[in-house]
């Protein structure tokens, strides 16, 4: 009899010529789409060109997204983001986005549709594991190998040992996937899922939709993992049949697939978390970080974690009616074009700016300290993006806190980290 | 390959972002890259590093962001190899492909300004200043083979060589 597989080794295994695959094998695989921003883009445009290629393997596989510092912070990443755009006319890159179209990467390849289920999907951003949502195997990688699959369409993997993450039961008000997926890395820390696959599963996920499956995806690479993964069920095909313009396959694990470890965690006893500076393991519930007084300058909304209109939905209901404390900044960036106009035509926008937030243009921007919303010395902010590393926002001594869209607006009423509960 | 040098060491868990700072990241020149190395960890390291030197460090090796200009950065400026208890994967792998040595070791007892010598090969690492041996992990086969070709990209060359873009 065959060897049971997880979803994950049965995807790579699909994109190989082998017959079979055990973890810590390394292997060549296909890739579907593979992935540059206007940061990691130009190396490997670079490294592309001086190996003597022509041509790329496949113009309709290469998605270049400029997300992180477009539009063009300076002259220098104006000169990035060109490099990015002058390559796809070269080489007439199908997924190619100037910033009037485009978006935060990895909310703007599932909105399109252009990542699916079953994608073996690699791109030179380390929060690519976000297609694992999808049921996807997708991975970050380096610039040097986004160059190799710009030539070959391959890549070289390690098959991934899996861990089984089992959720189960309700979530309460105000817990989303973000909790779920800091109070994971809380538990298991920065380092738990090293090299792994990270496989979650649970009647959880019944309660929750997609935008929460793409927030927990998102950070696995928080624990280290080298992905993230759903099996995906009707509610990825309610996501993805209005979008998709090609053929998907749903790939589940089988009966009797090795895990190197099963985590089980009772979802209705979580409550909302703060992740304290400066690594995501620093995790607690939100009564015991409200009870602690810490006065924010900042907050953030918005990041390939947290910026689709689920999150901002939320978060308008938090804020609706009320005004931000004084001396103290909101920035609201909606994730992708589409999620802005989406948030316009709901009336979010109003609800925001009557609070005193103000509302950027689609840009990783301030999440990864790139601009719009950059801090000075000792500052603190909360923020609904992903690391919280020391100087990640800004000046080295500023500090992030890491929370969901709910508690990242209740604190910015409360000019400190805070409950919704507290504000409602 | 023998490689002779000073130790830098470092903490657990130093990320990406204080390899190299997101400020920088508007520019992808190595030389550019290099200036700002380490600034986070230690703002005086890229006046101090002097070819040669080796970094030392704890869990978690370049944990965080896929930007290659991380390795980049550290080999730029004369660092050939990192030496940590443990790697994050994006960085191990960026760290084979553009040719700077990672070697797994037992980093205790190795300190500041301690001289090493590091055999590439068999993974000895020897601490000249206190007499001792530490062996770090073996290289994967294919790890190995890509260091050998001189990175992913030397590799890359051979293959268009050959004439195998099927």
């Amino acid at each position: 009899m065959e060897r049971p597989l997880t979803i994950t080794e049965k995807i790579i295994l699909n994109h190989t010529d082998i017959g079979v695959v055990s973890p810590g094998d390394i292997v060549n695989a296909r890739v579907d789409i593979a992935l540059g921003n206007d940061i990691t883009a130009p190396i490997a445009i670079k490294e592309f060109e001086s190996i003597g290629v022509k041509t790329v393997f496949d113009r309709k596989k290469i998605a270049l997204v400029p997300d992180h510092f477009v539009p063009n912070k300076d002259i220098l990443s104006a000169k990035q983001a060109k490099m990015l755009r002058e390559f796809a006319k070269t080489h007439d890159i199908k997924y190619y986005f100037e910033c009037g179209e485009a978006g935060v990467e990895h909310a703007l390849l599932p909105e399109k549709g252009i990542v699916l289920p079953g994608d073996l999907v690699i791109g030179a951003d380390s929060h690519t594991c976000t297609y694992g949502a999808l049921g996807a195997f997708a991975t970050g990688v380096g610039s040097t190998d986004l160059a190799y699959t710009f030539a070959f369409g391959e890549i070289w993997l390690k098959v991934p040992e899996s861990v089984k993450v089992v959720f189960t039961g309700k979530p309460g008000k105000w817990v989303s996937g973000k909790d779920l997926v800091l109070y994971l890395i809380g538990q298991i820390g920065v380092e738990g899922a090293n090299y792994m696959a990270l496989e979650f599963s649970g009647d959880t996920f019944k309660h929750l939709g997609m935008a929460d499956r793409f927030t927990i995806a998102n950070m696995a690479v928080e624990a280290g993992a080298k992905s993230g993964i759903f099996e995906p069920d009707e509610i990825t095909e309610d996501y993805i049949k209005k979008r998709a313009e090609r053929d998907y396959t749903f790939y589940k694990s089988d009966e009797g697939a090795k895990y190197a470890k099963v985590l089980n965690f009772n979802a209705e006893i979580i409550s909302p978390q703060v992740a304290f500076p400066h690594l995501p393991e620093n995790s607690v519930n939100i009564s015991e970080a409200s009870a602690k007084n810490i006065k924010i300058d900042q907050s953030v909304i918005g990041s390939c974690t947290n910026g689709r209109i689920e999150d901002l939905r939320i978060a308008a209901r938090v804020l609706k009616g009320k005004r931000i404390a004084k001396y103290t900044r909101l920035i609201v960036i909606p994730a992708t074009n589409e999620v802005y106009r989406m948030a316009e035509k709901e009336g979010l926008i109003d609800i925001f700016m009557d609070a005193g937030a103000v509302v950027s243009t689609p840009t990783c921007g301030p999440c990864l300290g790139g601009y719009m919303g950059i801090l000075a010395d000792g500052e603190r902010a909360i923020s609904s993006t992903n690391r919280n590393f020391k100087g990640r926002m800004g000046d080295v001594t500023s500090e992030v806190y890491l929370a969901n869209p709910a508690v990242c607006a209740a604190s910015a009423i409360l000019g400190k980290i805070g409950s919704p509960e507290e504000v409602a | 390959m023998i490689l002779k040098g000073r130790v830098f060491k470092f903490g657990d868990n130093i990320d990406t972002d204080a390899i190299i700072p997101a400020r920088y990241l508007n520019d992808s020149n190595d030389e550019n890259l290099k200036k700002h190395c380490m600034e986070d960890a230690d703002p005086a390291f890229s006046s101090n590093v002097s070819k040669g030197d080796i970094i030392v460090a704890g869990n978690n090796f370049g944990c965080g962001s896929s930007r290659e200009h991380a390795p980049r950065a550290i080999k730029a400026s004369g660092v050939p190899a990192v030496i940590a208890k443990s790697f994050a994967r994006i960085f191990y792998r960026n760290s084979f492909n553009i040719g700077l040595f990672i070697l797994e070791a037992d980093t205790n007892g190795m300190d500041n300004g301690d001289t090493l010598e590091v055999n590439t090969e068999t993974g000895a690492i020897k601490n000249l200043t206190k007499n001792t041996l530490t062996n770090a992990k073996p290289i994967p086969g294919f790890m190995a083979e890509l260091v050998s070709a001189g990175g992913l990209m030397e590799y890359a060359r051979k293959r268009v060589n050959k004439g195998g873009l099927g």
